[in-house]
């Protein structure tokens, strides 16, 4: 099970960087969700896997094991946080292209209606 | 209350109370803290800036207030220091760095402090009637007092490492002044050159004072001053004091750093009578004198110090002479006279200090009344070329006698002020033997001092008397009495000091002059006569010749002008060239605008710094035992890799990639569900149908398809790069998670306290909202900001030419006929009831099981995204009543109430109370803050996603576009509407 969560880290992480690297803005939108994504369960990993022992405290089982609740947490901010991101690069992208009528990542010397 | 829960951990907590325990220390009676005085300017600053709306005089007053009663504090713990107590005030900032707020008043300080405070009340009075209409008063009061803070900071200061940062704070307000006046390109060069020099010196300064503190082991001024031995026995002494040195002789203009002064002489003249006379140059005097218990009285300190400042007098002495316009003239004179006090803080002895003392007083007198005429005669006559001037002595009467006054005690008059102070540094340079040169010294002294007389005749004899001019730029007069008064008690002075300089003057020069030889100062005896000593002779010598210079002034400057001279400007404008150049030339080179390469770049370079990390390491064996893998999450994998594969090959196909990040987002949560965190699997699949929402709505206005433009050899580079950073990546994480914690981890803490401490038994909800809530509501402060900041753009677009390209745009691709389908639309209004219904239950149930108030707020935000995704957006906003800011405004202001209310309780911010209740008929049910502080989550989440789709939504609306009908389609509508047609 940790080779699966890890490759698919990986591969995650391949992937969206892959795509932070392609000259239009949309790739590099999708590549960073990707990304995230890869982050998130990285971070949430971090914590090490467990399989039915979610943190919910069981008052009527003195010894129930619990996984580690703190990256969750953490994750659980940093979804919202990642999405509040995603928001305001589309949105630049966006104004970006109305405004240029150019969605390319890199500062050129002409810029123009070829999008 | 039944319990508190969680302090400890919470490190933002932590500093809160760290920052409650400071420590005031105060000796003797102290009406007003030090830390006021500092203070005042800087919270004062805001005033004229805000006042200026109320009128210059408003603006104005203020400022004096302000300065007023920190002066009137000052005098206040005056009587103190006069008896030889030094006030101080301490509070301990960041004691593990050694910077600590820590401030002493001694006599040293109440000097400076006294000349700030109190020439800055005259200028800001003058400053009053020197602006014109024209000049944006607020905002000049307003740099005025943050300089005038920044300076009482620094001459306060019991800290090197503050100090420090008042001193780079005068660097910068003073940039603000000099260039006040930012149409003039004069006034913007000599502030940046202002900048440019004594930021520089400013720099080599702090790297002097670590070396100094480091070896002191404290940098406690007050410490380090006791440490004389220690310090100049170590071999960090002469670096230290090399650094030190320069940013003093920088900010103090000395040769050959004296060439920004006068080009800051572009700035309003009040600005050059405070900073540039007063206070600002003399910052350098000033870290001399304090730091001259420690550093002086070596070799080095006396050939530095000393030449360095007998080289400057001269020079400067001799520049000013041919100066034409008044202020270079007077700038240049400054340049001299501080000079003349960094010399005689060079010679090293206490009578020299005594000397350098008294002067700093008088060079402040004198000098501030001289720039201040200088700037009556400016606004009066409107020129400043001496060779346009002279014969203003019946034009102008008063600010004739004023500035006869002012340069005679600054040509070293008898029984003007300037005479005493100059008589004391003519007596010791007598003294002073250079490299067994006796008369070196004494010579070069006098020669100075003969210039110096020379220039003060001169700005009398060719400014004031002559003829009468017929051709002035304008009428000259003499200016209102609040033009006239600040110099004019100025000149007072110089004549009582004069006059009476044991009444006026001897306590504070002989408090002054302890504190800088660090040690009682032997009965200071000021006087006029002293008999027939070498001074008096140097001095006579010194007037005579000065007399015969302004006869052959005419032909001298002649000669003057006919002779080669290094332009210090020139050369100064020629080394930032070729320093601009240089930087331009690598940035280009580095930063050629294409992003993707700077990505390249950088993940080449962390792919390189990590790799060697992992070759140079060693690994340890596993010590944890995996997980089976089941088939289910062996099928979610095939998944998650299938469809991101697909995301890389198909990702030129815009909305066939949106699909396929769906189906990853899905198999993230399904593994989030799998791994026991369901509160993680219930946030990841809402805000997956929120991003695709927003992607959604993004992808209508942008192109469908993304072009194949880099070429293959590139792509095979992107392709290397990344899969090396996926390998590094998987592999790192993997073997994190074959491995047990290496330390003791801190989740048993939360795990053990959540239900006792906390109150609930949903522990990631309870570290959300309680052990660390604190990031928690940094976190919907950021959420909402990001939002508003989608908002503010929207508006920006819109308002731009991009409004008129989108009403006239053509959809690329057929619109439906059916915009708002009738089963989508009334499916969704049943719906929202039932989801909002659903968010209610999980917030309510977050504490204890999974949900909460993130959860809660997405899935209300997703209950009205639907309504405005199946009714249409015209129809959503007219039925909206608050806007979505508020929402997230009352949010983040909910949960900072819910922190401060735990202050009432006499607890640390955000401590949260809970109890258990049982109202009949419902279960026993468990109230808590920390629920308000998540209502405070959950609105902000709601307003925050709501402001960002319904941003980016505003660009597809257009006029008309809005149904009056509740559905689009209605076969009831056009059954009737059919049978109207049919019966007419």
């Amino acid at each position: 099970m940790e080779f699966l969560v890890a490759s698919g880290i990986g591969v995650l992480t391949a992937a969206g960087l892959y795509l932070i690297l392609r000259l239009r803005t949309f790739p590099v939108i999708v590549g960073l969700s990707l990304l995230s994504y890869a982050v998130n369960v990285f971070l949430f990993a971090s914590g090490r896997l467990a399989a039915n022992a979610p943190p919910i405290l069981n008052p009527y089982k003195a010894d129930a094991t619990y996984t580690d609740p703190l990256p969750q947490a953490l994750v659980l901010t940093a979804i919202v946080i990642s999405f509040g991101m995603t928001a305001v690069i589309v949105m630049i992208a966006l104004a970006a292209y109305l405004s240029e009528k150019d969605d390319r990542i890199d500062m050129t010397e002409e810029t123009g209606e070829d999008a | 209350m039944a319990g508190i829960g969680a302090q400890g951990l919470d490190s933002g907590k932590n500093i809160l109370t760290h920052m409650g325990k400071f420590r005031i220390e105060r000796t003797g009676g102290i009406p007003l803290s030090l830390f006021l005085i500092v203070a005042l300017p800087f919270l004062g600053s805001v005033l004229p800036a805000l006042l200026i709306r109320a009128g210059r005089n408003s603006a104005y007053l203020s400022t004096a207030a302000v300065t007023l009663l920190a002066l009137v504090g000052l005098l206040l713990n005056a009587p103190a220091v006069m008896r030889g107590e030094t006030v101080t005030a301490r509070l301990d900032w960041l004691p593990g760095l050694g910077l600590n707020a820590n401030f002493f008043l001694d006599g040293l300080g109440l000097l400076f402090a006294g000349l700030i405070l109190g020439i800055g009340l005259l200028i800001i009075i003058y400053a009053r009637f020197y602006l014109s209409r024209e000049d944006p008063m607020g905002q000049f009061y307003s740099y005025l007092l943050l300089f005038q803070g920044a300076m009482v900071g620094i001459v306060l200061s019991d800290n090197v490492l503050l100090l420090l940062i008042f001193w780079e704070l005068t660097s910068l307000s003073s940039f603000l002044l000099i260039g006040y006046w930012r149409h003039l390109p004069e006034g913007r060069q000599g502030a940046r050159m202002a900048l440019a020099v004594t930021g520089a010196g400013g720099l080599a300064m702090i790297a002097g004072m670590l070396l100094l503190g480091h070896v002191a082991g404290s940098y406690d001024l007050t410490a380090i001053l006791d440490q004389r031995e220690a310090i100049q026995a170590s071999p960090l002494y002469l670096p230290a004091l090399v650094l030190i040195l320069l940013g003093c002789f920088t900010k103090s203009a000395q040769f050959p750093f004296h060439f920004w002064l006068p080009h800051a002489m572009a700035a309003p003249t009040p600005v050059s009578a405070y900073l540039h006379s007063a206070t600002m140059v003399k910052a350098g005097l000033f870290l001399m004198a304090r730091m001259w218990p420690v550093l002086s009285g070596t070799e080095a300190w006396f050939y530095l110090v000393g030449t360095t400042g007998l080289l400057t007098m001269l020079i400067g002495a001799v520049i000013a002479l041919f100066k034409d316009d008044l202020k270079a003239l007077l700038a240049f004179s400054t340049v001299s006279h501080l000079g003349l006090i960094t010399m005689l803080l060079g010679f090293g002895t206490k009578a020299a200090a005594i000397g350098a003392v008294f002067h700093i007083i008088n060079h402040a007198t004198f000098k501030a009344a001289l720039f201040m005429t200088a700037g009556i005669v400016d606004h009066a006559a409107h020129t400043r070329d001496i060779k346009r001037l002279g014969g203003l002595r019946k034009l102008m009467p008063t600010t004739f006698t004023l500035a006869t006054v002012a340069a005679l005690s600054m040509a070293g008059i008898p029984p003007l002020n300037g005479f005493l102070s100059k008589e004391m540094m003519l007596e010791e340079a007598a003294h002073t033997v250079w490299a067994d040169y006796g008369w070196l010294v004494p010579t070069l002294a006098t020669l100075a001092a003969l210039f110096s007389a020379a220039y003060s005749f001169r700005y009398v004899a060719h400014v004031f008397l002559g003829p009468v001019r017929d051709d002035y730029p304008t009428e000259p007069h003499d200016p209102g009495a609040g033009m006239w008064m600040p110099p004019a008690l100025l000149t007072l002075l110089v004549v009582l000091i004069g006059l009476f300089p044991m009444a006026m003057a001897s306590t504070l020069v002989e408090t002054a002059a302890g504190a800088v030889t660090g040690g009682q100062v032997q009965q200071v005896h000021l006087k006029l006569w002293h008999g027939m000593t070498p001074a008096l002779v140097m001095s006579i010598i010194a007037i005579a010749g000065g007399v015969v210079l302004l006869g052959a002034h005419g032909w001298l400057d002649r000669v003057w002008n006919a002779m080669p001279r290094p332009e210090a400007k020139e050369i100064f404008d020629a080394l930032v060239g070729a320093a601009t150049r240089a930087s331009r030339a690598v940035t280009d080179t580095l930063h050629d605008g294409s992003m993707t390469r700077y990505g390249a770049i950088l993940l080449a370079f962390v792919l390189a710094l990590t790799g060697y990390a992992w070759f140079s390491g060693t690994l340890a064996a596993p010590t944890r035992r995996t997980m089976e893998i089941a088939i289910i999450p062996l099928l979610g994998w095939i998944g998650v890799i299938l469809a991101t594969a697909l995301v890389v090959i198909f990702h030129r196909n815009r909305l066939v990639t949106l699909v396929l990040i769906g189906v990853v987002g899905l198999v993230v949560s399904l593994a989030f569900t799998y791994l026991s965190a369901p509160d993680l699997a219930l946030t990841q699949i809402s805000v997956e149908v929120v991003t695709v929402v927003l992607m959604l709505l993004a992808l209508n206005f942008l192109p469908r398809e993304t072009p194949l433009e880099s070429s293959p050899m590139r792509r095979m580079r992107d392709a290397a790069l990344s899969i090396a950073a996926g390998l590094g990546v998987g592999g790192l994480i993997y073997a994190l998670m074959v491995r047990d914690f290496a330390f003791p981890t801190i989740s048993d803490y939360h795990l053990a306290n959540s239900y006792s401490g906390g109150g609930g038994t949903n522990v990631v909800n309870v570290i959300l909202v309680d052990f660390r809530g604190y990031d928690t509501f940094g976190e919907i402060t950021v959420l909402g900001i990001a939002a508003i900041v989608i908002f503010a753009v929207t508006r920006a677009v819109l308002n731009s030419p991009v409004r008129a390209y989108l009403l006239n745009r053509k959809p690329s691709e057929p619109q439906s006929g059916d915009a708002h389908p009738m089963i989508m639309v009334v499916a969704t209004r049943m719906m929202m009831p039932v989801a909002l219904m659903v968010a209610t239950y999980i917030f309510l149930r977050g504490h204890n099981l999974p949900g909460g108030g993130f959860i809660a707020g997405l899935i209300a935000a997703i209950a009205l995204v639907m309504q405005y995704m199946a009714s249409g957006f015209s129809w959503a906003a007219e039925r909206l009543r608050f806007p979505y800011s508020a929402l997230i405004g009352s949010g983040v202001l909910v949960a900072a109430a819910t922190g401060i209310g735990s202050w009432l309780a006499g607890k640390p911010f955000l401590t949260s109370a809970f109890g258990y209740f049982h109202f009949p008929p419902l279960e026993k049910f468990e109230l808590a803050t920390a629920m308000l502080f998540d209502l405070g989550v959950f609105l902000a989440v709601v307003g925050a996603v709501l402001l960002a789709l319904e941003s980016l939504a505003r660009f597809a609306w257009r006029p008309g576009i809005a149904s009056e009908f509740p559905m689009d389609i209605n076969p009831a509508r056009e059954v009737e509407e059919t049978t109207a047609e049919e019966a007419r």
